[in-house]
């Protein structure tokens, strides 16, 4: 009898946790709701666009950002919700162009730059903003000293003696070209003219920071100690599994900002992602926070094609031979290999996302001197498919290299549904077009990138995308022992012109300079096969205005506002 | 029963140790780092991490630098979610694993004993029937399928429930549905079965000739007896599902430890791969010797104390 009861006590015990543990749901900050109202009734007034009473944004992020300190970050999901938190000097528009941000104004003058902080700009703790915020946040990024060291400090080295001082060469900081000339004043030198300079102020890494984080190791981990300056403020986060910014009422322009709180879930598959948009509870989905599945692209196109959106973005997507390697040493057996495949079929049938083919590095958005580079330099002149001369080609390269057949082939790319199918069709049109058998393997992320950087592999997937808008960020990592080469690539060519792009300050020129460049890359040596240009595939409800996704698919949410359905 | 109980409990410390150090060591021979990435950085910024991480150290030094750490109870700081400490990633994160999976193994078990006895009681009637059929499709169906199949029909198409998160009870409903369909199954086979054999014991026989009501034959001796094989399937069970269904939990959106878990090994975050083994360890264990002691305490045949050795 006594037993019994113990067990069950036993069993109401659990019984009991259980039930509790599931009541007591959530117990994140909930911050008041009603602040965001008065902006919504003020925008309401422009045109006949009804604002919904509810400026409540939902999205999804696929992952968690690994951190909200701008120093410390470096990746997509990051980039998104800092660019609501924070504000760099400029911040662009739709086009690409500089608009200004924290800086009202500013002069150029040749390598020197002089940016005016504006008077009213605030941080969510009502302290002003001032130049020596960015000289404290940009010293912070730079300082060999930080811990953990931040992996994008060399976004800043085009900065005088930035990359000196980081490395340690340089002691003192006052010898690197950034000044706080008085509080609203900062006077920045760069090593040479860089056009995209004015553009990168507006990138995370040189946003800037309150001087409190100095002895706060912490401070980017916890909702309540976050000081920022931008126009929204974390008011929750629970780890792994939602976030939420609310509109911060001392930012500058705060009547700008129509959305009153924007959540975030965090979930990373993207198929549950694609049914939570169905169901009504995201206003928006796929990329860049998160992705469409493939096979649900045709789909969801037919569904709804008014909320299907399509956009190219700055990535090119390309497969590397190791020159390294037999049999890719041979120029001619690369370009044979690049020639005998379909892109347009690729596109069409495999990817189906709105992708281009592609036929050089630099992807479309990416600016020339006067339109975009792409446009200005057609890549199409530097190669065309083509199978007999492709099937030529490989036989006059086997022959000179004194090959009767070619060795064993392996493609390797990292793991991933569509990364597969992708390897699948152009192995089956190396095999159809050339009679050539590769293999293919696929390989864990670590594994993958550890076998490339070390040139273990004959041909691999590979993808880049822009760090700015400049051919340039497609196109010095190839020169000699660059870090990022993972080609085996040298070609003294090569890093002539990239070394003397450089110092070229007229546009043009430099223009011409990076058109010859990837043509040497491309159609002389073709030392990658180009397959696609990136796009970004999303669903957006129809009352979601004013999201602003850049050349590069960064995603601005912070002028966003929802209508009345 | 104390002495049990330590001695079990020094077995687990030194399987914990042991699970330590194959993870530790394991884990550094899987080529890559927490610091690789498609675009590298300059190798003076990556020397930099290595050092202030200590992974520049011979791996044998970062070992017993680990252990120390480790029996100091301090589980380190994650190495890509920056400055959060490992402690507090698991603690946010098995909540929601927890909260999920003790409501998962409360249905499981109510209904999983219910359907078992019922059948059990009407043994070759139609209810028994039903009751295995729909055990039979619990087991077969695998969780993911049923979980996508759930949430296409009351999410997707009729709209009762939300598709993702964890934001209330009406969040739970899929997930523990989807998490909880196995284990019915299984529990009603195991208690079905189990009772039946209880059912025609001698002693029911007795207890029936002594005139004892049928109410009070069942609950004190056929359900005390045919609930045994249930409690030994209820340690592993338990460990199961609290530690995560990583499936499930991508397929709702629950932000649970297993996601953690995943993560951390593809990114190579050394401390929060430890981290979360050693608590899988540790839960495991502990769920093994609860289960052991709860044996004793249901069945009196079964003398702890009287053991030599668990």
């Amino acid at each position: 009898m006594k037993k019994s009861k113990s067990l069950l006590l036993l069993l109401t015990l659990v019984l009991a946790v259980g039930t509790l543990l599931s009541a007591c749901g959530s117990n994140e900050a909930k911050n008041s709701a009603s602040n965001g109202n008065k902006a919504a009734n003020n925008a309401a007034n422009e045109g006949d666009v009804k604002l919904a009473a509810d400026q409540t944004l939902k999205i999804n992020l696929s992952a968690e950002p690994p951190t909200f300190d701008p120093a410390q970050a470096q990746d997509s999901q990051a980039n998104t919700v800092l660019k609501m938190m924070y504000e760099g000097l400029v911040r662009l528009d739709a086009d690409g162009k500089e608009l200004p941000g924290a800086a009202e104004s500013w002069e150029v003058d040749g390598t020197k730059y002089t940016f005016h902080i504006r008077e009213d700009a605030k941080w969510s703790n009502g302290d002003p903003v001032t130049a020596n915020d960015f000289a404290f946040a940009w010293e912070r990024v730079l300082s060999p000293d930080t811990q953990p060291a931040p992996p994008y400090a060399y976004q800043l080295y085009y900065i005088k003696n930035a990359e000196e001082f980081n490395t340690g060469k340089i002691k003192d900081f006052s010898e690197v070209g950034v000044k706080a000339v008085d509080e609203k004043t900062l006077e920045v030198e760069l090593n040479n003219p860089t056009p995209y300079f004015l553009g990168l102020t507006s990138f995370y890494t040189l946003y800037p920071v309150h001087q409190s984080v100095k002895d706060d190791a912490k401070w980017a981990t916890d909702p309540n100690k976050m000081i920022v300056n931008g126009p929204f403020t974390l008011t929750a986060w629970t780890t792994g599994q939602s976030l939420e910014v609310t509109k911060n009422e001392q930012y500058w322009d705060k009547d700008s900002i129509k959305l009153n709180k924007i959540s975030m879930s965090l979930v990373e598959s993207g198929a549950t992602e694609l049914e939570s948009y169905r169901n009504g509870e995201l206003h928006r989905a796929g990329a860049p926070n998160g992705e469409i599945p493939a096979d649900q692209i045709p789909i969801v196109q037919q569904e709804m094609p008014d909320e299907y959106k399509v956009k190219g973005i700055a990535g090119t997507y390309y497969y590397q031979f190791n020159s390294k390697a037999e049999p890719f040493q041979n120029a001619k057996i690369r370009k044979a290999f690049s020639m005998a495949i379909d892109r347009q079929a690729i596109v069409e049938r495999i990817t189906q996302g709105g992708q281009i083919p592609a036929f050089g590095m630099v992807p479309e958005g990416i600016l020339g001197s006067d339109d975009q580079f792409r446009t200005e330099h057609n890549d199409k002149d530097y190669f065309q498919e083509n199978v007999d001369e492709a099937k030529k080609l490989l036989e006059e390269g086997m022959k000179e290299e004194g090959y009767t057949k070619l060795p064993e082939i392996t493609v390797i790319h990292n793991n991933g549904e569509g990364h597969k199918k992708v390897a699948t069709a152009i192995v089956d049109m190396w095999k159809k077009n050339l009679g050539v058998d590769v293999k293919i393997q696929n390989q864990e992320w670590g594994v993958f990138l550890k076998n490339r950087q070390n040139l273990d592999y004959q041909i691999a997937r590979s993808g880049w995308s822009a760090d700015f808008n400049d051919p340039m960020t497609f196109m010095d990592l190839w020169t000699t022992g660059a870090g990022n080469n993972d080609l085996g690539y040298s070609n003294p060519e090569y890093d002539e012109l990239i070394k003397a792009s450089r110092s070229e300050s007229d546009l043009k020129k430099r223009d011409e300079i990076f058109a010859k460049a990837e043509e040497i890359f491309i159609k002389q040596d073709m030392a990658y096969m180009p397959i696609y240009y990136y796009s970004n595939v999303a669903l957006e409800k129809p009352n979601l205005k004013g999201v602003i996704l850049d050349y590069s698919g960064a995603i601005d949410y912070t002028r966003a506002y929802l209508t009345e359905e | 029963m104390v002495r049990y109980i330590a001695n079990k409990l020094f077995y687990t410390l030194i399987s914990l140790f042991i699970l330590i150090s194959a993870t530790f060591f394991l884990m550094k021979a899987i080529p890559g780092d927490p610091f690789m990435s498609e675009k590298k950085v300059p190798e003076e910024i990556r020397q930099r991490l290595m050092e202030q991480y200590g992974l520049d150290k011979p791996v044998f030094q970062q070992y017993i630098k680990y252990l120390g750490d480790i029996v100091q109870g301090d589980l380190g700081i994650s190495m890509k979610k920056i400055n959060q400490e490992v402690s507090d990633i698991i603690g946010q994160t098995f909540s929601a694993s927890l909260k999920l999976g003790l409501v998962a193994i409360v249905v499981s078990v109510i209904i999983g004993v219910v359907l078992g006895l019922l059948a059990a009681l009407y043994h070759r009637k139609i209810i028994d029937n039903i009751t295995m059929v729909l055990a039979v499709l619990g087991i077969a169906v695998p969780s993911f399928v049923l979980a996508s199949l759930l949430q296409y029909v009351f999410a997707s198409k009729l709209h009762w429930l939300p598709t993702m998160g964890f934001k209330g009870p009406l969040y739970y409903v899929l997930p523990v549905a989807a998490l909880s369909a196995q284990p019915i199954a299984f529990i009603a086979r195991l208690t079905r079965s189990s009772m039946l054999e209880v059912l025609h014991a001698d002693y029911i026989k007795t207890a029936k000739a002594k005139g004892l009501s049928w109410f009070a034959i069942l609950t004190r001796h056929v359900v005390r007896n045919g609930i045994m094989p249930v409690v030994t399937y209820m340690g592993p069970m338990t460990a199961n599902i609290v530690t995560g269904s990583v499936v499930i939990e991508q397929i709702f959106g629950i932000g649970g430890i297993g996601k953690q878990f995943v993560q951390a090994i593809t990114s190579r975050d050394y401390p929060m791969i430890m981290g979360i083994t050693i608590f899988y360890g540790a839960l495991l264990m502990i769920a093994r010797l609860v289960t052991d002691v709860a044996y004793g305490l249901i069945d009196p045949r079964i003398k702890l104390n009287a053991r030599k050795e668990g």
